[in-house]
């Protein structure tokens, strides 16, 4: 899967979790960007992303993601 | 009904598209019934709330929440709390897990130990329900416990009192006997439902770590369902019948085709396995109170033919309408509806074509139908989407089936005379009105929520606030029972008036519509007059607010022969009868029996 292919699996991830057709994430997104990115809604966003790309993240690569771009380069190294 | 929120539904997505499902939710109904429920959580409750507000919202609930701080569940419970005391909650669910056992036996320790701590834990919880009940006097709604993540003493955890297998098993049937013994608590079943949906998932460690979640995300809505199945089912919005295909549905095979001798029914082969299982389990709902119903494409004769089948559990006097014709489905549905006094949506549709399925959605929205895909998987799909959910079992609801039976011999032996006064004697109807009375308050308050046809005001009551009116002398309160010759119907009408300077306002006026056009309003009404003169009230004054479903009683009180007040663009009516004139008794054929 191409960069490019996870990020647009991101953004409709992000759009359908935060029910905003506008979002559009890039490397450096992080929740201070998107309004209702709180820690609850975390957990939602993580849970998305999981069944969308069919993997599983673990708790140590949660707690120490930084921006999307990080979690970009998990995914691509999982599928 | 949105298909997305009925079972079974993919929980995963319902988690990542909550938002916009709520906006869809809000704009499919017209109106809703608003309930105030507090959840008072163990561990993270935040998105059960936001679930449980979807289901609800499907039922046309519309629920407003308290959430108690992280874990405070107990601290809200035992202590007044001014905020939760304000919010007045119509149903608390106190959502705990096997995360908040606060200390559990040890190895080595005596069974006396063990046994202690089991009662000490026991009544930690049995205090902050009497405390609950006495402070918000609401219905409760307690999880019992899952299955722990862990087992010391491995296939003996559940043998040794020290184990916790054990200790919760114990505990669990503890709640179970608290729940047997009061009728305003319920239990949510989460041992159960953990169970199904897999322990080892639902115990996923990272949710509990990163979020404090006692369960796994994604199961967020499978919990969330359950909890809305009792509140809903504590409204009245349970289903109280089946419309049941017959061809491949009841049975393999189509009888006016292969002859009812070659029906795929009996324990013989595999597939006639999976349709006796299904019309054993069919026949176990009956016994419920459920009202089942054919609704099949076929010659009545040939219908006939296939439940007569000497294999087939059920036989034709199991079921209360029989429709086997051509007409169209949705059709057929109505009428079998109409002939049951019930409204479309209080029956579920049940057909093995998804083209009879879709006609029948697209033409009666409101009605359930569920997507039976495989015969073999039919009972688990009408088991798990919890149309039935009970929550008490009132000897009426067992009787169900025979009352509405007794209502169509009724209606047999009323086409037998000409004279509708005349039928009317013959049926030997006796009547008692009183003041409500213990025995009933769980009846009287199922009905005020579930009535919605002859219901002037469509005021709901929770069995708490039929208590404490029952006990305000403030108010007159009538229940009605009617019995005839076929035999008893239970009570069907209930009278809520609050006095005020010489005023009797009529806030509830309810009957049940199997005993429609018996004259027993006129019997509530006689003995209603009578009573309010005892007590010197000069006036009664009766209220109509219109919903979608009560147009029937839209000129109740005129016929009765109050005169209009007043009356807004909503509808709306107010209604007056002075008891200062004249009254003629009004009920010719019911025998009224007194208080003893």
């Amino acid at each position: 899967m191409t960069r490019e292919e996870i990020f647009s699996g991101l953004n409709q991830v992000f759009q359908d979790v935060f029910d905003d057709e506008e979002i559009r994430v890039a490397e450096e997104t992080t929740a201070e960007d998107i309004e209702d990115w709180d820690s609850l809604e975390h957990i939602n966003l993580i849970v998305a992303v999981e069944r969308h790309f069919g993997m599983k993240f673990t708790m140590g690569e949660v707690t120490g993601m930084k921006n999307v771009g990080a979690m970009a380069d998990i995914i691509e190294e999982r599928v | 009904m949105m298909k997305a929120l009925e079972y079974p539904f993919d929980s995963q997505w319902i988690l990542k598209k909550k938002k916009s499902l709520r906006r869809k939710l809000l704009k499919e109904h017209e109106s809703f019934l608003t309930k105030k429920i507090a959840v008072l959580g163990g561990s993270t409750t935040h998105d059960i709330l936001l679930i449980l507000d979807l289901f609800l919202l499907n039922q046309g609930i519309k629920a407003e929440f308290y959430e108690s701080a992280y874990n405070q569940y107990y601290q809200d419970a035992m202590f007044p709390h001014e905020k939760l005391l304000a919010f007045a909650p119509d149903f608390i669910y106190v959502y705990t897990t096997n995360r908040n056992i606060t200390a559990y036996p040890k190895a080595g320790d005596s069974p006396e130990q063990a046994e202690a701590l089991l009662e000490a834990e026991y009544q930690r919880f049995a205090d902050m329900w009497e405390r609950l009940w006495e402070q918000h006097h609401c219905p409760i709604i307690q999880n019992n416990f899952e299955f722990p993540a862990y087992r010391l003493m491995g296939n003996q955890d559940g043998v040794f009192l020290e184990g916790r297998v054990s200790f919760l098993n114990r505990l669990n049937e503890k709640f179970a006997a608290y729940a047997r013994e009061h009728d305003h608590f319920y239990i949510l079943d989460l041992q159960y439902i953990s169970a199904r949906c897999g322990l080892e998932a639902w115990q996923e460690p990272f949710y509990w770590y990163m979020y404090k979640y006692a369960l796994a995300v994604p199961f967020i809505p499978d919990l969330a369902f359950e909890v809305s199945k009792i509140l809903k089912s504590l409204l009245g919005r349970n289903k109280k019948g089946l419309a049941l295909d017959l061809d491949n549905t009841l049975w393999g095979g189509v009888v006016g085709d292969d002859g009812p001798e070659n029906l795929a029914i009996g324990q013989e082969a595999p597939t006639g396995q999976v349709f006796t299982e299904f019309q054993q389990y069919l026949k176990e709902l009956k016994d419920l109170g459920i009202l089942l119903n054919v609704n099949s494409k076929n010659e009545m004769e040939n219908a006939y033919a296939g439940l007569s089948h000497p294999d087939a559990p059920l036989k034709p006097e199991d079921f209360q309408v029989i429709m086997a014709n051509w007409e169209p489905k949705d059709r057929n549905l109505v009428q079998i509806a109409e002939r049951l006094n019930l409204l479309p949506e209080s029956l579920v549709f049940v057909d093995d074509n998804p083209a009879e399925r879709a006609m029948v959605s697209g033409q009666l929205p409101e009605v359930s139908v569920p997507e039976l895909t495989a015969p073999e998987q039919a009972i688990r799909l009408l088991d798990r989407s919890g149309f039935f959910e009970i929550t008490r079992l009132s000897g009426d609801d067992l009787k169900r089936n025979a009352m509405y039976r007794e209502n169509m011999q009724r209606a047999r032996q009323q086409a037998a005379f000409s004279n509708y006064e005349d039928y009317l004697i013959s049926l030997e109807m006796e009547a008692r009105i009183q003041s409500f009375v213990p025995l009933y308050l769980a009846r009287i308050a199922q009905l005020t929520n579930k009535s919605n046809q002859f219901n002037l005001t469509t005021r709901r009551y929770t069995q708490g606030e039929i208590e404490e009116i029952a006990a305000n002398d403030q108010y007159l309160t009538l229940y009605g029972k009617l019995a005839d010759k076929f035999g008893d119907n239970g009570v069907v009408s209930v009278i809520i008036g609050r006095r005020e300077d010489g005023v009797l306002h009529l806030e509830l006026w309810i009957m049940s519509c199997r005993v429609l056009k018996r004259q027993m309003e006129a019997a509530m009404l006689d003995t209603l007059v009578m009573r309010s003169r005892a007590l010197g009230i000069r006036e009664l004054r009766g209220y109509y607010y219109p919903t979608a479903k009560n147009a029937m009683v839209k000129d109740f009180y005129q016929d009765q022969g109050f005169t209009r007040i007043s009356s807004d663009e909503a509808g709306n009516t107010m209604w007056s009868l002075s008891l200062e004139e004249p009254y003629i008794q009004k009920n010719q054929v019911i025998k009224v029996v007194e208080d003893q």
